[in-house]
């Protein structure tokens, strides 16, 4: 290659700077690797930043009766069994620790009157289990992270994204990327390395996710050679905002809900009595996704095509103190006072639970040196998964990766990346200035979130599918052929261009997978196969790839042993 | 639907110039979404930091018609339309591009911090009361458009004896937690330069969480220096009632 670039070498090299990237970075530099930790953006800005309601962890201090049998309980219970139940043993185990550590850290939740960690209600669970800061959980939670992180010593590569990762035979040996401040190209050798890149909401139109949740990690591994389970199941949130148009799908915490919101239609009629009489408000994200959605639907939304979320008839201070970004959020940004009146919500793409096949105990992925944690990772949540357990997953499949991740650098020989990736992944990043002519990304990219909104949504069918398929790949086709502009200082045009590559691959697996699961089973819902199958109970969805195409295969689910399964018919 | 029209800076550190893009103007639409309609339309690699836009993660901070702001949280309804918006980046910071500026400095000034150290044998039973507090400290972003205001380092640049609004925020928070155990007071006189502020309040009148940075941090924390280093009483007494 006529090009220079950097080497920077680690034994554990991290790519992702969110809530599970930090924690695994923090575990590895504790047992004394040297940890790199990379990230798109600057450091702190990460999409647990946004995280509003809650960690769920069993602490029972607020109500005395949880344990981590029912965190374990309902997080099976919320999945529709189709979980890796020992990671959600592991997760509801592990969860009051992580918490804790946590505070020692520094975070500082909000209390009870006793002095100890307050938790509230959230949908699915069967106690009051969230810990919490208000309605900024997430910016408690990475602010303590990115210090500790920062104290230890390792070493942060902001602004900084990888596209490839590098093999040496069979396993992981780095990672190829580029800066984004000046576009030039940097080399990370590593013994191990870490995904915790987050999810895919940027192929839909809707959502709550940042520019970042391009489905990196999961592209950069499916290329590397692993599988990538459970790819059907995306979490569509009930409660984004709605109006106006520029804030459409931000997110609305569950802690609305949690504290006492009320949903009705245009009618005035609180239509959760009809799809979930018990739980009402609070069932579980899919269940009242899919309720806001009928109502709409059929004809009973509000003015902007949604429902009413009403939480007014809490005294405006309480509002104020347990909601406040909420209150700020819909006052500068929509003109409506939460104290006052209601909020417009409808559903919005928020959470991904397939990603990359891991091992529950310690989060490694089939190719040897590389792990995932995080939305990155499946198997945790199943087909769906309950607000609350991803701030807990962070933390829990977080500090496992980087321990697992420590201990494999331990053993692994020095990594020797073979210069001809080097050179691909350089001419590939470069290719999109030399065409002569061609598309724009930003385009591109409409027409992909236009078809994924369309065609692999909230319902999804076979005949949408189909065409959903075949949009991705003629899209994938039109992708080889963009052109950038500019140059390679600072260029968000060229990042997305790249940032593509990843999004309609992990929407091909989205796509293939919900064609194949012929049921409805939790956040993967099919108008010609209402029911949910129990023959597709025991059945997980992966793909690989195998050549050049994406190959899909099944995995029986593991079964839980005796004395949890006990623990799991006790529920029903 | 009407037009607007934006005057955005392009350019690098060696130079730039204001540029005019026309963009359509929806109900309730901010600076940061006009920001992508040019980047999705007219020029695709106009450099703008962002994340969340929604007023949670501090990224997408610049100066519009001249006032330090979130672009995200900027409604351009707020805005005279009748004139063309002007976009420019934070002048505290050395521009990269376009309106993204080289805020690593913050990031240095940071780890110099000690962390959070908890005193030997607390039982972590901490009042709500003691929580808000400090909690109002916590609520920060790091958008920087305190620092990006603040006359000791956008006028005079002082970078290497000042910390800024941000970096007395946190050591507030800090220093205000119940359960810390070790005085950041030396540093803060020493090399955070807390001296140097003259409280003006321009950090607070910019900070998009109304976190009270002049009153709530700057003037308590001036205090614990002026305890520590000019009353050796209060000291003492300070030492004890902690203990």
């Amino acid at each position: 290659m006529s090009e220079k670039y950097e080497t920077r070498e680690h034994d554990v090299l991290v790519i992702g700077a969110g809530g599970a990237g930090l924690r695994a970075a923090i575990e590895a530099l504790g047992q004394g690797a040297s940890v790199g930790v990379v990230c798109k953006s600057l450091l702190g800005k990460a999409h647990t930043v946004m995280a509003e309601g809650g960690i769920a962890a069993a602490m029972a201090n607020v109500d005395r009766g949880d344990d981590w049998r029912t965190h374990f309980r309902d997080t099976m219970k919320g999945g529709k069994y189709l979980n890796n139940w020992r990671m959600a043993q592991l997760h509801a185990q592990e969860a009051p620790d992580r918490v804790r550590e946590l505070e020692q850290w520094g975070a500082l939740f909000d209390r009870t009157a006793d002095g100890d960690i307050l938790q509230r209600a959230f949908g699915g669970h069967t106690f009051k289990r969230l810990c919490h800061v208000g309605d900024r959980t997430g910016l408690e939670m990475i602010r303590t992270l990115q210090d500790r992180g920062v104290q230890m010593g390792f070493h942060v590569y902001m602004e900084c994204a990888v596209t490839r990762l590098l093999k040496d035979g069979d396993r992981v040996c780095g990672a190829f990327g580029y800066w984004r401040e000046q576009g030039r190209f940097v080399v990370f050798k590593a013994k191990s390395v870490v995904l915790a890149t987050g999810g895919i909401g940027k192929a839909w139109q809707v959502t709550s996710n940042s520019w970042e949740y391009t489905g990196d990690g999961m592209s950069l591994a499916y290329d590397a050679g692993a599988e990538l389970l459970d790819m059907e199941f995306v979490q569509f949130h009930p409660t984004g905002m709605v109006w106006p148009p520029g804030v459409q799908g931000i997110l609305v915490t569950e802690a609305v809900r949690g504290e006492g919101g009320v949903l009705t239609n245009r009618q005035g009629e609180r239509f959760m009595t009809r799809y979930d009489p018990e739980k009402m408000e609070l069932s579980t994200r899919d269940v009242v996704a899919r309720a806001i959605y009928t109502e709409v639907r059929e004809g009973r939304g509000t003015e902007h095509g949604g429902a009413y979320l009403d939480i007014s008839h809490k005294p405006a201070e309480y509002v104020k103190k347990k909601l406040p970004s909420m209150y700020h959020q819909f006052l500068e940004l929509a003109d409506v006072d939460i104290t006052k009146g209601p909020m417009e919500v409808g559903p919005t793409c928020h959470y991904m639970m397939g990603g990359v096949r891991v091992d529950a105990e310690t989060a490694s992925s089939s190719v040897p040196g590389l792990f995932a944690a995080g939305e990155v990772a499946a198997g945790l949540h199943g087909a769906n998964r309950l607000g609350g357990n991803s701030l807990s997953d962070l933390l829990v499949f977080g500090r496992r990766a980087g321990l697992a991740a420590a201990e494999h650098a331990n053993r692994a020989p020095a990594p020797g990346a073979d210069g001809g990736q080097i050179e691909d992944a350089a001419r590939e990043m470069l290719a999109y200035f030399e065409r002569p002519a061609g598309e724009s990304p930003y385009a591109l990219h409409r027409d992909l979130t236009a078809s994924m909104q369309e065609l692999v949504g909230i319902f999804r069918e076979e005949a949408d599918l189909e065409r959903g398929l075949a949009r991705i790949r003629e899209l994938q086709e039109r992708a080889d052929r963009v052109r950038v502009e500019g140059s390679r200082l600072f260029n968000p045009g060229w990042h997305l261009a790249r940032d593509l590559r990843s999004m309609l691959m992990v929407s091909e697996a989205v796509a293939v997978s919900a064609l194949a699961r012929k049921e409805s089973r939790g956040a993967h819902s099919r108008l010609d196969f209402p029911k949910t199958d129990p023959e597709w109970g025991k059945r997980n969805l992966v793909v690989a790839k195998r050549g050049d195409s994406m190959a899909l295969d099944e995995r029986p689910v593991s079964p839980v042993p005796p004395d949890l399964g006990a623990l799991l018919e006790s529920a029903t | 639907m009407s037009d607007a029209v934006l005057k955005v800076f392009r350019g690098t550190s060696a130079g730039g110039e204001l540029v005019e893009y026309r963009v359509p103007v929806a109900p309730g639409m901010v600076v940061l979404d006009a920001l992508h309609h040019i980047q999705g339309h007219l020029a695709p690699d106009l450099a703008v930091r962002w994340n969340c836009k929604a007023g949670k993660c501090g990224s997408c901070s610049a100066e519009v018609n001249g006032r330090p702001r979130l672009t995200c949280k900027t409604r351009m309804d707020s805005l005279p339309l009748e004139e063309p918006v002007t976009v420019t980046p934070m002048k505290a910071f050395p521009v990269i591009r376009d309106l993204v500026t080289d805020v690593s400095w913050n990031y240095e000034v940071n780890r110099r911090i000690p962390p959070f150290s908890p005193r030997a044998g607390t039982d972590w039973k901490i009042s709500q009361a003691d929580v808000e507090r400090v909690q109002e400290f916590r609520k920060c972003i790091e958008c920087f458009l305190c620092q990006n205001v603040c006359h000791v380092l956008r006028d005079h640049d002082k970078k290497e004896r000042f910390g800024g609004p941000r970096f007395f925020v946190r050591v507030a928070g800090l220093e205000m937690h119940p359960l810390d155990g070790v005085s950041r007071t030396k540093l803060l006189k020493e090399e955070l330069g807390l001296g140097l502020c003259n409280i003006t309040k321009c950090c607070t009148e910019v900070c998009p969480e109304d976190i009270h940075i002049t009153d709530n941090a700057i003037i308590p924390l001036k205090e614990r220096v002026v305890d520590d280093f000019y009353d050796p009483i209060a000291k003492i007494l300070r030492k004890v009632f902690r203990a």
